[in-house]
């Protein structure tokens, strides 16, 4: 058995406009197969990517903003929004998607996954990752 | 490729998944099923659309162990294993399944 790894991938960019955001989501579901302790993180215009009621249809792209709701169901449990990322493009919490998982240890009780966190606890947050993928 | 659906020629990809999942209707999922031998019954059926509404809400296909496991919750435990829907589906449940279902390969999926 090889030993677990926290891995912390973490989202900088606008939804659109690159790829950077929809490949970092499949490569964060491929890797939700194997075993690893999976976190995400956004931060800087990657807030963005969790905002609530994306709308695609004039730029003729796929709105992946709904896959967001599945990674729950992929065990991926704790994903960190930066408080002032988010503050300084005037966004709010219930601006952002509503990302829950189910907790197996409590009767599959709904929980929160999103938590929001300063930059100064992220920054203690990366320092106890093994692996911290930068899309 | 294509494949012949009501008269009607729908493109698909080189390993036979829908191009265009908006062109799916259930007899496609029929005419596939029988190139692969398959009679489709109401199991087979209650997969499918299981996986069609997953689609539609999350805008992936689910990989096979999060189907599993949401097949288990959705229509009973007896069914969310992976001896039942391999029993279904014997080339793999998320790729044949969602072949017959109109929906891209899974995310992950060699």
């Amino acid at each position: 058995m090889s030993e677990i790894k926290k891995f912390l991938y973490v989202n900088r960019k606008a939804p659109y406009g690159t790829v950077y955001a929809l490949e970092s989501l499949e490569v964060v579901l491929i890797g939700a197969a194997f075993d690893q302790d999976v976190s995400l993180a956004f931060i800087d215009d990657g807030v963005f990517q969790l905002a609530k009621g994306q709308k695609t249809t004039d730029i003729g792209m796929k709105n992946f903003s709904p896959t967001y709701s599945a990674l729950g169901d992929y065990e991926v449990k704790k994903i960190y929004v930066e408080k002032e990322s988010l503050e300084e493009r005037g966004l709010t919490p219930d601006n952002l998607l509503h990302l829950t998982y189910e907790d197996e240890d409590e009767d599959y009780a709904e929980k929160d996954s999103i938590q929001f966190v300063s930059r100064a606890e992220l920054s203690d947050i990366m320092d106890q990752q093994d692996v911290v993928p930068s899309f | 490729m294509t494949i012949e659906v009501n008269g009607k020629s729908l493109e698909t990809d080189e390993e036979g998944y829908l191009a265009d999942l908006n062109q799916w209707e259930p007899e496609v999922a029929t005419m596939m099923a029988k190139a692969d031998d398959t009679e489709l019954s109401d199991a087979h059926w209650e997969v499918i659309n299981f996986l069609r509404e997953y689609y539609e809400e999350y805008q992936i296909a689910p990989a096979v162990r999060v189907l599993t496991k949401a097949i288990g919750k959705k229509l009973g435990k007896d069914k969310g294993n992976s001896k039942y829907l391999y029993e279904l589906f014997p080339y793999g449940p998320a790729k044949q399944a969602c072949k017959y279902a109109g929906l891209p390969k899974p995310t992950g999926c060699v």
